[in-house]
C-alpha cells in the first residue's frame, strides 16, 4: 500500500467520484433530517430550524417509548429465533460434504434474494384463515379427529366439536414470523462462515480428552464461534428494529413498530421534524449496536460487519 | 478438517474377499465429525428449508392457477401473466424498474470499482473513518436513508414533473448512494486475491498508470466487477423501502406498485408480477455467485 | 519385553475415502511402554491408521484393540488414548491451566486433584510459570508442551502424535526430539509417532513402521531400518542410497554372483537371512554413500570403480562427492571432514577409485 501523495493524481481520479456522490447523496440528506430534527414545524411544508429539542422530548414520551420497548422486544425476539434456527443449520451446512455445501449455500441465499416485499406477501397466503398453515392444521385435525372415532372416543369431541381456523395474521406473532422469514440467511450467513472457519482439530481435540458432543459444543465449538453468531444477531436485529412494511402487511392495528411511525410522519402526519428526530433515535440505536459488538469481539473488527 | 491421507496412485484397488467368519462390508459408522449424518440435524435443516421455500414455492404455483382466489387449485393457466402485461400501470411501473437498475447498475458499478481501488491502493489521513463512511449506506437501517432522502430531494427543490425518464433521477441517484458501497466490497473482496507484483512488474515493464490499470488490474478484476454490477442490479431492481420515499405518483417501481395491490387485495396477478421479479433476481444472483467463487490469485487473467 | 501382551492391536485394517484406499490391509501389534514410529511420505496412510487409532475415523474393515478391548467403533472421549495434534489444537479461548484442566473436568474430576494433576503435568512440562497465560501469548514449542501436558494429564494408556515437531524450527526440533524420548521414559506409557522425517524417527523410536501407499513396508529397529532395508523403496525413503540394477548370475560357496550393467560380475556375501533370489532375477545392488571411500588407487579386498569427481557439495562437517563413474551412472560418497584439510583432499575433475566392502553391499529383490 503506497502513501496518497506519491501519486496524487491517480489518488483524486480515484477518490474525487465516489466521495462526492457520498457526500452529496448520503451524508448530506442525513444532515438536512439532522437539521430539522431540531426545528420546528411553521407549515404545511415550512420548516425553521430553531434548535429546539421537543422533538426528542416528544419521541421520549411513554406513548413513543413504549412503541420503541415494543420495536426492540419484537426485533430482539425474531433475532433470537433466527438464531436458535440458524445456528443447527449454519452447523450442518459446515460439516456437510465438500460438493453439498455451495448447493445447501445457495439454497440459503436465495431466499434472501428474493425481494422481500415479495416474500412478506407470500406469508399472507400461509397465515390467513383460509391459509395453507391452517389447511395443515385442519387435516391434522380430521386425521386426529378420525383415530379418536375408530378408537371409539368419538362421541367426547376431545378435539373440539369441529376445527377453529386459528388467527395466525394481523398480529404481532405474524410480525415476528413475517422478520424471521426475511431475515434467517442473515443469521446463517456469517455463523455458516466462523463454523467453517472453525479448526476441525479443537472439535478433535475435545472429544479425544474425553468431553462428549453437547460438551464440546458449549465449552469448545460455541465459545470460538460466537463472533459469528454476534454478527448474525446485529445484522439480524438493526433491519429487523427499523422493519415497516412487515408489521404494515402482517401486523394488526397493535402491531405498530418505530419503523410505522418514522413513516408515518413523513408521509400522511407530515411532521417531518418528529420523524427526523425518530429517525436519528433509530440511527444511534444502531449505532450503539454496532457499537457494543466491537467493544464484545474487540477492536480493530469493529468495522468488519 | 479431515485430514485425507489418500494414496494418489490409483493402482490395484482390493476388493473385500470373502474370508472366512468374516463380514466383508459393514455400514461405516458415523464419525464424531460427521453430523450431517446425524437424523436430528438432517430434521432441522430440512424443515428449515421447507418453511424457507414453501411460502415461495405457493406463490409461485398460485400466478398459474386458474382462479381468482389464491386457494384451491384450478388448473394451470398463463392468464395472469397477459392480465399483468395488460395492466398498463404495472408495466410501467416495471418499466420504471428496468430503466432506474440499469443506470443505478452502471454508475455504481463505476463508482465502487474506483472507491475499492482507493482504498486498496492508497494510505491516506482519515482512512479508517472514510472506509466507516462507505460503510454507512449498508449499516443504516434502511428507513432512515428513505426518509432522508426524500427530505433532500425536497428541501433542494429538486424539480419535479420532469418528461420520462429524467423524472426518475431522484430514485436513480438513491440506488446509486446504497449501491455503489455493496459494489466497493464486493471488488475490494476480489483485490485481496490480487499480487500487487503484477502491478509492479508491469510498471517495471515500462507501462504508464493507465495501461496497467487497462490491461492488468482490470482485467484480474473483471469477475469482481461482473458480480458487483449484477448485485447493484438486483438491489436496485429489489428495492422498495428508499424508492418509496423518493417516488412520486407517476414514478412507480414494481415493488412499490406490488406494495400497493397487496396492501387492498391479493390476486394472481400480483403473484404473476412477483415471480417475473423473483426470476429475474434469481438469474441475476446465481451468476454472480458463480463469478464470485474464487479463481487461482495468482492468475491474472481471471477467467 | 518381546513376551507382553501388545497395548495396541491393529488387524487386518483396511480404509477407504471413496475410491481411494488410504490403509490397506494393516496389521501391526504394539508393545506397552514402546516409543513407536509410523514413518513414510505423506499420503502413504500413517495419519489415517493413527486417526484410526484415535477413533477420528472408523475403519472399513478389520478391528483395532487397545488394551486387550476391541476399541474398533468405540467413540474417541471413551478411549483410553490421547492424541498431540500436528497443529496442536491448544484451546484459543482457555489459559493454560485451563486447557490442561479441561480432559479432566469433563469427566468430572474432583476439582482439588485436578489442581494437583494439572501442577504436576505443567511441571513436567515446564509450563508452570505460563499457567495463566492465553495460547496466543506463547511461542510454538510452549503451545506444544502445552498440547502434551493436556493429553499426559489424562494419563492414556497411549500417547498418540500427529507430525509433533513439524511446526518447529530446526534447532527447536531437535531439542524436543530429546525431550520427547526423555518424557517418555519417565511416564513410562507407550507413544505413537506418525512423522515423514526419518531422522526424527530413527533417533527417538525403539520401532519403526515404514508405509508407502497404505501399506506397511517393513516394520524394524531404527539400525536394522538403516542397515538392512528389505525393499527399494525403504532403502531410499530411510537415507541416502546408490543402486544398481543387476542380476543374479551365479552363486558358489555362500557368495552369489551378481551381473551388474557396466560393472561387470559382483561376488557378494549371500545374506542369510533373507529370502534368496532365484537365478536370473532382477535385483537391486545397494551402497549407502558413508560405506564408499574414495582413494587414487584401487583397494584390495574391496569393489572398487574407477570413475570422475563431477561435483562436490559441502556441508561443513561432511561433503558429498559424486563420482561419474565409467559406466555413465553417478556415485555419491561422503566424506568426513574429519580434519580441515580433508575437503581439500579431493577436486572437481579428479580420476578416482569408488570402493566399498563387499559386506555393506545390499541386494534388494522387491
Amino acid at each position: 500500500m503506497e502513501s496518497w501523495r506519491q501519486n496524487r493524481v491517480v489518488f483524486w481520479v480515484l477518490g474525487i467520484p465516489p466521495t462526492l456522490w457520498l457526500a452529496l447523496f448520503f451524508v448530506i440528506p442525513l444532515g438536512i433530517v439532522w437539521f430539522i430534527s431540531f426545528g420546528e414545524k411553521r407549515g404545511l411544508i415550512d420548516i425553521a430550524i430553531t434548535g429546539t429539542l421537543d422533538n426528542y422530548a416528544r419521541a421520549l414520551q411513554p406513548l413513543y417509548l413504549q412503541i420503541f420497548w415494543k420495536s426492540i422486544w419484537m426485533a430482539g425476539a425474531a433475532t433470537l429465533i433466527c438464531l436458535v434456527v440458524g445456528y443447527p443449520v449454519a452447523f450442518a451446512i459446515a460439516f456437510a460434504p465438500e460438493r453439498w455445501k455451495i448447493w445447501l449455500m445457495l439454497a440459503v441465499i436465495l431466499p434472501f434474494w428474493i425481494n422481500i416485499l415479495i416474500r412478506t406477501y407470500a406469508l399472507i397466503a400461509v397465515f390467513r384463515t383460509r391459509g395453507f398453515a391452517n389447511f395443515t392444521l385442519e387435516w391434522l385435525w380430521e386425521k386426529g379427529d378420525w383415530v379418536l372415532a375408530t378408537a371409539g372416543l368419538g362421541e367426547y369431541h376431545l378435539l373440539g366439536e369441529r376445527f377453529v381456523p386459528l388467527n395466525m395474521l394481523y398480529n404481532n406473532y405474524a410480525v415476528s414470523m413475517g422478520i424471521v422469514y426475511a431475515f434467517l440467511p442473515f443469521m446463517i450467513l456469517p455463523l455458516y462462515a466462523n463454523i467453517e472457519k472453525l479448526d476441525r482439530s479443537y472439535m478433535e481435540a475435545s472429544f479425544d480428552l474425553g468431553a462428549g458432543h453437547w460438551r464440546t459444543f458449549t465449552s469448545v465449538v460455541f465459545p470460538l464461534t460466537w463472533h459469528g453468531a454476534l454478527s448474525g444477531i446485529i445484522i439480524v436485529f438493526i433491519p429487523a428494529l427499523g422493519a415497516f412494511f412487515i408489521p404494515e402487511l402482517l401486523g394488526g392495528t397493535d402491531s405498530q413498530l418505530i419503523g410505522n411511525v418514522i413513516e408515518r410522519q413523513f408521509k400522511s402526519a407530515n411532521d417531518w421534524p418528529f420523524g427526523g428526530a425518530l429517525s436519528f433515535l433509530l440511527m444511534y440505536a444502531t449505532f450503539g449496536a454496532l457499537a457494543l459488538r466491537a467493544v464484545l469481539v474487540g477492536r480493530g473488527k469493529a468495522l468488519e460487519v | 478438517m479431515a485430514n485425507l491421507q489418500a494414496h494418489p496412485a490409483g493402482g490395484e484397488r482390493r476388493l473385500p474377499t470373502g474370508r472366512a467368519g468374516r463380514v466383508d462390508r459393514r455400514r461405516v459408522p458415523i464419525g464424531p465429525l460427521e453430523y450431517c449424518r446425524r437424523w436430528w440435524l438432517q430434521l432441522i435443516v430440512g424443515t428449515t428449508f421447507l418453511l424457507l421455500y414453501a411460502p415461495i414455492a405457493t406463490l409461485v404455483a398460485f400466478s398459474f392457477n386458474d382462479s381468482r382466489r389464491n386457494i384451491v387449485w384450478r388448473g394451470f393457466t398463463f392468464d395472469y401473466y397477459v392480465k399483468a402485461w395488460n395492466n398498463q400501470s404495472l408495466f410501467d411501473a416495471f418499466v420504471n424498474s428496468l430503466t432506474i437498475a440499469v443506470v443505478s447498475t452502471v454508475v455504481s458499478t463505476i463508482l465502487g470499482v474506483l472507491a475499492a481501488l482507493l482504498l486498496w491502493r492508497f494510505r491516506f489521513p482519515g482512512k479508517a473513518v472514510y472506509e466507516g463512511f462507505t460503510a454507512l449506506p449498508i449499516v443504516i437501517p434502511e428507513i432512515c436513508m428513505g426518509v432522508a432522502m426524500m427530505a433532500f430531494f425536497a428541501r433542494v427543490g429538486w424539480p419535479t414533473g420532469l418528461p420520462w425518464p429524467l423524472n426518475l433521477s431522484n430514485i436513480t441517484i438513491s440506488h446509486i448512494a446504497f449501491s455503489f458501497p455493496f459494489v466497493a466490497v464486493i471488488v475490494r473482496g476480489r483485490l485481496i486475491g490480487f499480487n500487487r507484483e503484477f502491478e509492479d512488474a508491469s510498471k517495471d515493464l515500462g507501462a504508464s498508470e493507465w495501461q496497467t490499470l487497462r490491461h492488468v488490474v482490470l482485467p484480474y478484476l473483471r469477475p469482481g466487477v461482473v458480480a458487483g454490477a449484477l448485485i447493484a442490479f438486483t438491489l436496485s431492481l429489489d428495492d422498495f423501502v428508499i424508492t418509496f420515499f423518493t417516488s412520486g405518483p407517476d414514478t412507480i417501481t414494481l415493488p412499490v406498485k406490488i406494495f400497493s395491490m397487496v396492501r387492498f387485495s391479493v390476486t394472481p396477478e400480483v403473484n404473476a408480477a412477483s415471480t417475473v421479479l423473483i426470476i429475474i433476481t434469481v438469474i441475476a444472483t446465481v451468476a454472480a455467485t458463480r463469478l464470485q467463487v474464487p479463481t487461482r490469485p495468482d492468475n491474472p487473467g481471471g477467467g | 519385553m518381546e513376551q507382553a501382551a501388545p497395548i495396541i492391536s491393529i488387524q487386518d485394517v483396511t480404509k477407504r475415502f471413496g475410491a481411494v484406499v488410504a490403509v490397506d490391509d494393516v496389521t501391526l501389534d504394539i508393545r506397552p511402554n514402546e516409543f513407536f514410529a509410523l514413518l513414510g511420505p505423506s499420503g502413504c496412510g500413517k495419519t489415517t491408521l493413527l486417526r484410526m487409532l484415535a477413533g477420528f475415523e472408523s475403519p472399513g474393515e478389520g478391528t483395532i484393540s487397545i488394551g486387550g478391548k476391541d476399541m474398533t467403533d468405540v467413540a474417541p472421549n471413551r478411549r483410553p488414548v490421547n492424541m498431540v495434534f500436528q497443529s496442536y489444537a491448544v484451546f484459543p479461548h482457555m489459559t493454560v491451566f485451563e486447557n490442561v484442566a479441561y480432559g479432566l473436568r469433563v469427566v468430572r474430576t474432583p476439582s482439588s486433584e485436578i489442581d494437583s494433576r494439572v501442577r504436576e503435568a505443567l511441571e513436567m512440562t515446564q509450563l508452570i510459570d505460563f499457567a495463566d497465560r492465553k495460547p496466543d501469548q506463547l511461542s510454538g514449542g510452549q503451545r506444544q508442551r502445552v498440547a502434551l501436558a493436556r493429553a499426559l494429564v489424562k494419563r492414556p494408556q497411549v500417547l498418540l502424535l500427529d507430525e509433533p515437531l513439524s511446526a518447529l524450527d530446526a534447532k527447536l526440533r531437535e531439542a524436543m526430539q530429546l525431550e520427547l524420548v526423555r518424557l517418555q521414559n519417565s511416564v513410562g506409557i507407550t507413544f505413537i509417532i506418525v512423522t515423514h522425517d526419518q531422522n526424527e524417527a530413527l533417533s527417538m523410536a525403539d520401532r519403526i513402521a515404514v508405509m508407502e501407499g497404505g501399506k506397511i513396508r517393513q516394520i524394524a529397529r531404527p539400525s536394522e531400518l538403516y542397515e538392512f532395508p528389505n525393499c527399494r523403496f525403504v532403502a531410499d525413503f530411510i537415507g541416502k542410497m546408490n543402486l544398481f540394477e543387476g542380476r543374479i548370475a551365479g552363486r558358489e560357496n555362500g557368495k552369489i554372483g551378481v551381473e551388474v550393467a557396466g560393472l561387470g560380475q559382483l561376488w557378494l556375501p549371500a545374506d542369510d537371512n533373507g529370502p534368496v533370489p532365484p537365478e536370473a532375477a532382477n535385483v537391486g545392488i545397494a551402497v549407502r554413500p558413508e560405506k564408499v571411500r574414495l582413494r587414487r588407487e584401487p583397494e584390495a579386498d574391496r569393489i572398487a570403480l574407477r570413475g570422475k569427481v563431477n561435483q562436490i557439495a559441502y556441508y561443513g562437517d561432511t561433503s558429498h562427492v559424486f563420482v561419474a563413474l565409467e559406466s555413465g551412472q553417478v556415485l555419491s560418497a561422503n566424506l568426513q571432514n574429519d580434519a580441515r584439510s580433508a575437503f581439500q583432499s579431493i577436486a572437481v575433475g579428479e580420476d578416482v577409485w569408488c570402493s566399498w566392502d563387499p559386506g555393506d553391499v545390499l541386494v534388494l529383490t522387491t
